[in-house]
């Protein structure tokens, strides 16, 4: 179904703020193959209130695909703000009166997405020691949370996350020595499960919207969630593809392995020991390199035709590289 | 090889025009022409250097295998060993070749890179 997105939100726009209501504007921020992201702002009596839409672009298998429903995601976001973590408040789950297909929207927050930008720009250099921590107590919150039963989430520990991106680099033909040794590695590193809690599942520099004066305003991009280790979100922060430059600061490019941990006890966090973080981390190296080979595959298959997707293609040696110095240093 | 121009002077030129309509475009396609103009370097990068990277990557592996090889089957080789466990990161000079080889093919794929430790 080709959904006309601009034609739909002036009536989606009326359905948020009544009558008086019209679309003061509309920009699309980013589309992958199957998620559309919109910003766009409803004007009641000279006040715009800003929003964002996100909807579903391409159809949706709930069985096979790793992504929650978008219903699923709004429950979520619900579950974690009655807990005190910081999402965008829900303002409206589609339906089909709004034409959109399925989609959500949520209230637009202030900040910066960009992670380059919370990494270099100035405007934030006075916030950016103390979001090692806040992502800490963060995952604490949404860790503590109790998943809601109809957002139907999957459960994946260590092995299991191992095991379905083993299987999914076969399925691609690729003949990657550094992967082939990683897997092999991980397997024998593979930490012991622990009580399993809620995950965001994509907790990373690039999903947070910070603000220069605060810090972490909203934790954005639910659909990954899922029920697991707490290592795995505090480790996927940690991977060194999205420190955008800044090796030398494990946590998103802008803190230390300490200070996140230590927000993250702080906070009502059971204690996970950096070994365990590291393990995780290149664990999701790993997975990185096969979801780059796997959006290079979409491209050779014509699911996808974006020149992105082959270029993403020559970033799997960025995390051969990374995977190599892990295991170099023992993890 | 064809000179007048090289194939490294057509993607050059072909990077350039990007570049130089970029500020016009919107949003996304601008965003999608910084990756072509991206691509274009990679591409430029890997005629430089990418038969003498091969060269060294095949040696490397000859040096683990202890025999000699075309590229694609050494690699196949490496690989297949990895997956049956015969080799692993104890393996002498394993890591290091590794290492050297994922390094040179990082120098193509993005030069500027600051990886872990």
């Amino acid at each position: 179904m080709t959904v006309d997105v601009l034609s739909a939100l002036p009536r989606l726009a009326q359905r948020l703020g009544g009558a008086e209501a019209s679309l003061a504007s509309a920009e699309r921020l980013s589309g992958g193959a199957s998620m559309e992201t919109w910003a766009f702002g409803v004007e009641v009596l000279g006040v715009v209130r800003d929003y964002i839409l996100r909807r579903r672009s391409a159809p949706f298998d709930p069985e096979n695909s790793r992504s929650t429903s978008l219903a699923a995601e709004a429950a979520l976001i619900r579950a974690v703000r009655a807990q005190g973590a910081p999402a965008p408040p829900l303002a409206h789950l589609c339906d089909a009166h709004d034409g959109l297909g399925e989609a959500h929207v949520t209230e637009r927050i202030a900040g910066e997405t960009l992670g380059r930008r919370i990494v270099t720009d100035p405007r934030f250099e006075a916030v950016r020691p103390r979001l090692a921590r806040q992502c800490g107590e963060i995952l604490a919150v949404i860790h503590a949370t109790p998943p809601p039963s109809e957002a139907q989430l999957k459960t994946a520990d260590f092995r299991v996350e191992l095991g379905r991106y083993e299987d999914a680099y076969r399925s691609l033909g690729a003949e990657r020595p550094v992967l082939e040794l990683a897997f092999r590695y991980l397997k024998t590193a593979a930490p012991e499960p622990v009580d399993p809690v809620l995950l965001h599942g994509d907790f990373r520099n690039g999903n947070l919207m910070i603000a220069p004066s605060t810090g972490v305003a909203a934790v954005l991009d639910w659909e990954l969630s899922h029920i697991g280790d707490p290592a795995e979100d505090l480790s996927w922060i940690c991977v060194n593809s999205w420190r955008f430059g800044r090796p030398d600061m494990p946590v998103g490019g802008f803190g230390a392995y300490a200070d996140l941990l230590a927000g993250y006890e702080a906070a009502g966090g059971r204690p996970v020991t950096l070994k365990r973080l590291r393990t995780w981390q290149a664990l999701g190296s790993l997975k990185w390199g096969v979801m780059c080979l796997m959006m290079y595959q979409s491209w050779v298959g014509g699911t996808d035709a974006s020149v992105e997707r082959p270029m993403i293609g020559r970033r799997v040696s960025e995390t051969e590289i990374d995977l190599i110095n892990l295991m170099e240093a023992g993890l | 090889m064809i000179t007048h121009p090289k194939a490294e002077e057509l993607a050059q030129a072909v990077a350039r025009w990007i570049d130089q309509i970029r500020p016009d475009l919107d949003p996304r396609n601008a965003f999608l022409a910084r990756v072509a103009s991206n691509a274009l370097a990679t591409i430029g990068r890997e005629l430089a250097s990418g038969q003498a990277g091969e060269r060294l990557a095949t040696e490397r592996l000859s040096g683990v295998l202890g025999r000699d090889g075309a590229h694609a089957e050494l690699n196949a080789e490496l690989c297949a060993r990895l997956r049956a466990g015969e080799f692993n990161v104890d393996t002498p000079g394993l890591l290091a070749a590794l290492k050297a080889n994922v390094l040179d093919q990082l120098s193509i794929d993005q030069p500027n890179y600051r990886h872990e430790g």
